[in-house]
């Protein structure tokens, strides 16, 4: 082997320079996006700002009681929208309006409230079971792998079936079964997080678990966390409508999205407009399609920073 | 040959596409050839658009990046407007792409041969047989062992660096007109490095093939290339025959660029034969066994270290050195606490430190300070950077208020950052700018004791050079005694008096560094000075002729109780011996502290001598 065989034929280049150049350390990533709504993610806040305001105001705001009949003195099954009934009026002569607004406040507040609960102690549980260390970690995982396996629906029934069913009975139940979902997510992402070098940082620094969970870990986990609380509010939406469908969820005479749509079901057949049922769907629908294209806009961000942090 | 251009770039231009729409130069129009039979080496540190500019070569784009103007021309095609459709058929077959790490880019499911057969096969330039026996003849060329059954195995069942070599087959299998490596060496070994290069290198002559090869260590380039391209955010500074960039650069970059490549090794300077008698050493290890997995009789089921002992004063550095899995990071968790030794002890100045961290007191902790590799993983990224080093403050000494923001801001004075840093959160700095501020953590708990794991490592040449004048600095100023871990040994060897080289969890030789590099005793050591390639055209021929080893691997290194654990790869094994006692630790020169630990001695060892260039970094 020769030492340098072929003296290259190209030429010598040089930039013209400055005696005083000087050449500053390049960056070697960009400084992540500020997060920014899309135009998809904009209707959705929309769409979300929209029903949350419902949900709100709507007892307040609507026009006739939850259980007030529009035309009292007539037979005024499933009518088609009119003054009065913009909506139209349900199987028993309620506005449909109405009841749309009150079971707006009753779905999503159940639903949110759920989602809490499952949040408070599945994250609790999750980054506990890691931090306590692989034993720990192991004996709640199986546990919690245990209740994961139960179908959902089925475990809502055999509670509500077995204690009845009332609002809080129906939080719980929905918090309970969602927690074991939101231990696996806090756990996933927690176990990410504590291997980085920072955690052990401050191990080694002699910071206390306190410290380490709440200046170290959470604040890295509160953004992927929060772009899955969207999603997982969704659900407990469908979980719930789910219930009210199957008459097993808010009980009559009070209103909620999915038991309307149940209770209505006769309009398809005999009702001078389907709106009775078709409302309260296409509430369902909106709200679950608007928190999705907020959620997909805040977790494509979060995976930018999670993909930059790494 | 001037006419046999096989790829141009003219006045090429890719910006990337920003959130709001804006778009960001990041290639500001490149212009250079490569000829047939020609290697172009394009170098820079990262953020110059190296990788991006080599990547031009298949038509390709990393995601928000754009072709804005000028041509990318292959064989006189311009790939830039060209589809992907288009572009498909070149690509595997007229290009091909060699990857950093070749651990990722093969499949662990299919086999060898199948994934380097592959192209040329798919892209119906070769039956499966005439592929077959290319991919035998490129096994051979490349040097590698077992040519005839080795496309049989599994990507798991070689090492990496042939595995790195096998991936050069996978590229060349087609015959391509254009080869593209990007940074083919970078992870591996230096003494596996050096068998990588070599066979590219015949390969790539052989063939005839011509390359961009993309890197940013210099020395490496100058065993490669027929020509360098030099590049700083997004422009050339310089391009030139190889020799001429070499060893007669002309823009100021490049003479930066070589410098911080040419490190000089430490040598007298503060460190006299006996250092200071008076005073004990500020970190001492004794005979450090320790592991992972259950401990059976006092052992760990996988022990990492054995017998490590190492010790360091005020004010003085200790360069631990070896390739990976030789248990230098393992020793730095031992010392940290983070890692329990089976045995042994860890002795802080005058007092021993309990083993695991839990048990160590506020103020044990503080004196010895850790300074990780990776500032990105480092520093939390959710911090700014004044409760970055806030904290070890109010943890350590109670400050807090003025106090504490006065003490922040001298810290930042220390490491060479403005005081507005404070603000900032990690992401918006530099890579160099994040490893001072991770520096400056450490010091903040105004340690001993700091343990440096690979804190260059991760950073260009000149980023990392100013980071070893800033350590050596603050070691004059503050007295601060180190232990600076590396694979890499010219680094080392220009900031640490002491050395110890570890190989498979063992010391083999330590000493001062001018001793050691100087008349370096163990096979192993002598391999490894021999690996570090120079900055000088024809190294690498000279390196491979005066090997000590024929073909080294550090992948077999295997770690037991008793025997040598160079064994597999010593020119000089003693049957029977060097397989079952430990070898015996002996002294360089009667009374120096430079010792090694062999079978042979110093006079058996010199008759296997050594070429003159090799003690050279």
């Amino acid at each position: 082997m020769t030492h340098h065989s072929r003296p290259s034929t190209q030429e010598h280049y040089v930039a013209p320079f400055d005696d005083v150049t000087s050449f500053e350390e390049l960056k070697d990533a960009p400084p992540p996006a500020k997060f920014k709504l899309t135009f998809m993610g904009k209707i959705g806040a929309v769409v979300v700002t929209f029903w949350v305001l419902i949900a709100l105001l709507g007892p307040f705001i609507a026009p006739l009681g939850e259980n007030e009949l529009p035309f009292p003195d007539a037979y005024s099954e499933f009518q088609a929208p009119q003054p009065g009934a913009w909506l139209g009026t349900d199987v028993d002569d309620r506005d449909v309006l109405s009841r749309l607004m009150f079971g707006a406040s009753r779905t999503l507040g159940i639903a949110f409230a759920a989602t809490i609960i499952a949040y408070f102690f599945g994250v609790i549980l999750g980054i506990g079971a890691i931090v306590a260390g692989p034993k720990v970690d192991l004996v709640v995982s199986r546990i919690n792998d245990a209740f994961m396996s139960l179908p959902t629906i089925m475990l809502g029934l055999v509670v509500v079936a077995a204690v009845g069913s009332s609002i809080p009975i129906l939080i719980l139940t929905a918090g309970f079964i969602y927690t074991t979902v939101v231990f696996r997510l806090a756990r996933g992402i927690g176990m990410d997080i504590i291997v980085m070098d920072y955690v052990e940082a401050a191990k080694v620094r002699g910071d206390g678990i306190w410290w380490i969970v709440t200046r170290e870990i959470w604040p890295n986990a509160a953004m992927p966390l929060i772009s899955d609380f969207g999603l997982r509010l969704i659900i407990v939406i469908l979980f719930i409508s789910s219930l009210g469908f199957l008459g097993l969820g808010v009980q009559p005479p009070q209103a909620d999205w999915g038991s309307m749509v149940r209770e209505n079901l006769g309009a398809l057949q005999y009702g001078e407009s389907y709106l009775p049922v078709i409302a309260p769907a296409v509430a369902i629908a909106t709200l679950t399609v608007g928190i999705n294209l907020v959620v997909d806009d805040i977790s494509s961000h979060a995976g930018r920073k999670l993909s930059g942090r790494m | 040959m001037m006419d046999d251009i096989v790829f141009q770039a003219k006045n090429l231009q890719i910006h990337a596409m920003r959130d709001d729409g804006s778009e960001l130069p990041i290639v500001k129009g490149v212009d250079f050839k490569v000829h047939r039979g020609e290697v172009v080496a394009l170098i820079g540190e990262s953020g110059s658009g190296k990788t991006t500019i080599s990547l031009s070569a298949l038509g390709y784009c990393k995601p928000g990046l754009k072709f804005a103007g000028g041509q990318a021309e292959l064989l006189g095609q311009d790939l830039t407007n060209m589809t992907t459709d288009a572009l498909r058929p070149l690509r595997g077959q007229r290009v091909a792409y060699l990857a950093q790490s070749a651990a990722a880019t093969f499949n662990p499911a299919l086999k060898i041969n199948e994934q380097v057969t592959e192209a040329p096969v798919i892209h119906g330039t070769k039956t499966q047989n005439d592929a077959n026996l290319r991919a035998l003849e490129l096994y051979r060329a490349l040097e590698l062992p077992n040519a005839d059954t080795i496309g049989d195995r599994y990507p798991h069942q070689v090492s990496g660096g042939q595995l790195q070599r096998l991936m050069a087959a996978m590229a060349l299998c087609g015959d391509p007109d254009l080869l593209v490596l990007d940074e083919p060496t970078t992870a591996l070994d230096v003494t596996t490095q050096i068998e990588v290069l070599k066979a590219f290198k015949k390969v790539i002559r052989d063939e005839g093939a011509a390359a961009i090869y993309v890197t940013h260590d210099l020395a490496l380039v100058a065993q490669i290339a027929d020509y360098i391209v030099v590049l700083y955010n997004g422009e050339i500074k310089e391009k030139g025959p190889t020799d001429v960039i070499i060893n007669n650069p002309q823009h100021p970059y490049t003479k930066r660029l070589i410098a911080a490549s040419r490190l000089e090794p430490q040598t007298q300077h503060s460190a006299q034969e006996q250092p200071a008698e008076i005073e004990p050493p500020a970190l001492t290890t004794t005979q450090i066994d320790a592991g992972y997995g259950p401990t059976k009789d006092g052992r760990p089921l996988v022990q990492i270290l054995h017998d490590v002992d190492l010790s360091v004063q005020r004010g003085q550095t200790v360069g631990v050195i070896g390739e990976s899995g030789s248990g230098k990071s393992t020793l730095a968790r031992v010392v940290a606490g983070l890692l329990p030794p089976a045995s042994g002890s860890v002795v802080l100045a005058d007092e021993t430190l309990p083993p695991a961290l839990a048990q160590r007191n506020r103020d044990q902790l503080r004196r010895i300070q850790f300074v990780y590799q990776m500032a990105d993983t480092a520093l939390n990224p959710r911090q700014r950077i004044r409760d970055i080093l806030g904290r070890p403050l109010e943890f350590y000494t109670g400050v807090s208020g003025r106090e504490k923001k006065d003490k922040i801001d001298e810290l930042l004075e220390m490491v060479d950052l403005p005081k507005s840093f404070a603000g900032r959160y990690p992401h918006e700095l530099s890579g160099g700018q994040k490893q001072r501020v991770n520096l400056a953590r450490a010091l903040a708990a105004s340690p001993d004791v700091i343990l440096c794991d690979e804190v260059t490592s991760a950073l260009d040449s000149i980023v990392g050079a100013n980071v070893i004048a800033l350590l050596k600095d603050l070691r004059e100023r503050t007295g601060i005694a180190s232990v600076f871990i590396s694979h890499d040994l010219s680094t080392v060897a220009s900031y640490a008096e002491h050395l110890v080289v570890l190989y498979a969890g063992r010391v083999v030789e330590s000493g001062l560094t001018h001793q050691v590099l100087s008349n370096p005793q163990h096979p192993y050591t002598r391999l490894l000075i021999a690996s570090v390639p120079e900055m000088r055209i024809g190294w690498l021929e000279d390196a491979a002729k005066a090997r000590i080893t024929p073909t080294g691997t550090s992948d077999n290194k295997f770690s037991t109780a008793s025997g040598c654990p160079f064994m597999p790869r010593c020119p000089m094994v003693i049957d029977n011996v060097c397989s079952r006692v430990t070898p015996p630790r002996r002294q360089a020169n009667p009374g120096s502290n430079h010792g090694f630990a062999c079978h042979h001695d110093v006079n058996a060892l010199a008759v296997e001598t050594v070429s003159p260039e090799s003690h050279q970094i």
